[in-house]
């Protein structure tokens, strides 16, 4: 044995040799630690979806807030698939996991919103049909 | 001392013991904060990681072609040429159905993963097969769904807002679909080749796959079918 004051092979025997972590992927963890994982992130999800198909169908909430808490249901629910399913964490180890998610979310941001802001002002200046039709006449 | 002094393997091994929740500092002793964890002292990333983090990078992108379809959906959903609207064809029960089948079978898949961390066989195929029955359950509601509105007249081409719909969840259906075929050939490798490390990687980027798919379905369930029955 070298000077060393453990015993190397006894992190060596699962799987590959390991530093970062990619998404979806914990090292040197138990298959409990999984399954854990798994029924807290489906726990967490069943709750949400019921929230939200309840939301949906529920009267005494004010109308137009409606979307608006389906959506913030959505976001959340996501957010409880990355932790518990995808295993992103806030750890040193998943910076460039945190970094590539959060360029994809401002892309997707840009997309989305940028979309809806551009065609809702377009549908805003546009003349109604019927004025144009009077106009061409 | 310092870690600089051992062989990158060796410093990462002890890392890992000193360090287990990779919070990047020791427990006690003076030395320094713990050296990899991407701060580039302990050499090239493995190829479990690189294999992982280039396939999340080809999720983010795929994520960012559904965003397009969220987009063309979200800005035609008023335009429907005197056709039906959002409201008119969503039928809530077959959605909760299909919500359930396939937040079913991403936890399945998951499940599948921690019996592959542990070597087990058998519990990875019965999982896969658990993960496999519910996506097809969920295509087959969604054929059926497109069937039922087809057959009413309700096509693609009848206005604006019904070709996005059916763009975006045909899409998603789509990848469904081809994540199926893939399973079929995942559960047919690790019967036949076993836990080799290359199929492994691939187990990892298959569930990654899976799970990014259910992420994909929320947006849908709430934008397209919640939001839709209400308004």
């Amino acid at each position: 044995m070298s000077n060393l004051e453990f015993d190397p092979h006894e992190y060596t025997g699962t799987l590959d040799k390991r530093e970062d972590h990619a998404p979806g992927d914990v090292a040197e963890e138990s298959a409990g630690h999984w399954v854990l994982n798994a029924n807290l992130g489906l726990g967490f999800s069943v709750v949400l979806t019921v929230a939200s198909f309840w939301a949906a169908g529920a009267h005494w909430i004010w109308g137009p807030a409606v979307p608006m808490a389906l959506i913030v249901l959505a976001i959340a629910q996501m957010g409880v698939h990355l932790v518990y399913f995808l295993h992103i964490t806030t750890g040193p180890d998943n910076t460039n996991n945190v970094l590539a998610l959060a360029y994809g979310v401002l892309v997707v941001f840009l997309i989305l919103a940028g979309s809806v802001w551009i065609m809702a002002h377009l549908a805003d200046n546009m003349m109604p049909m019927d004025k144009l039709m009077d106009m061409a006449r | 001392m310092s870690d600089y002094d051992l062989p990158a393997a060796i410093a990462t091994l002890r890392r890992v013991r000193e360090d287990p929740n990779r919070l990047g500092r020791r427990g006690h002793g003076d030395a320094g904060p713990a050296l990899g964890a991407g701060h580039g002292a302990t050499g090239p990333a493995s190829k479990r990681v690189i294999v992982g983090y280039g396939f999340w990078i080809f999720l983010l992108s795929d994520i960012v072609m559904f965003s397009c379809f969220f987009a063309a959906f979200a800005v035609q959903r008023e335009a429907t040429a005197g056709g039906p609207t959002i409201s008119d064809i969503v039928d809530l029960r077959r959605v909760a159905l299909e919500t359930a089948a396939l937040l079913l079978s991403s936890y399945s898949c998951g499940l599948s993963f921690a019996a592959t961390n542990a070597r087990n066989r058998l519990w990875t195929q019965v999982f896969l097969a658990i993960t496999a029955a519910l996506g097809l359950a969920f295509v087959l509601l969604e054929a059926q769904e497109f069937y039922d509105l087809v057959r009413n007249g309700v096509t693609p081409q009848r206005s604006g807002m019904l070709t996005a719909f059916f763009g975006l969840v045909g899409l998603h259906g789509v990848h469904v679909s081809i994540g199926g075929l893939w399973l079929a050939t995942m559960m047919a490798q690790v019967q036949f080749k076993g836990f080799r490390t290359e199929i492994v990687h691939r187990l990892i980027c298959f569930n990654l796959f899976w799970h990014a798919l259910d992420i994909v379905w929320i947006g849908i369930f709430t934008i397209v079918y919640l939001i839709g029955a209400g308004s």
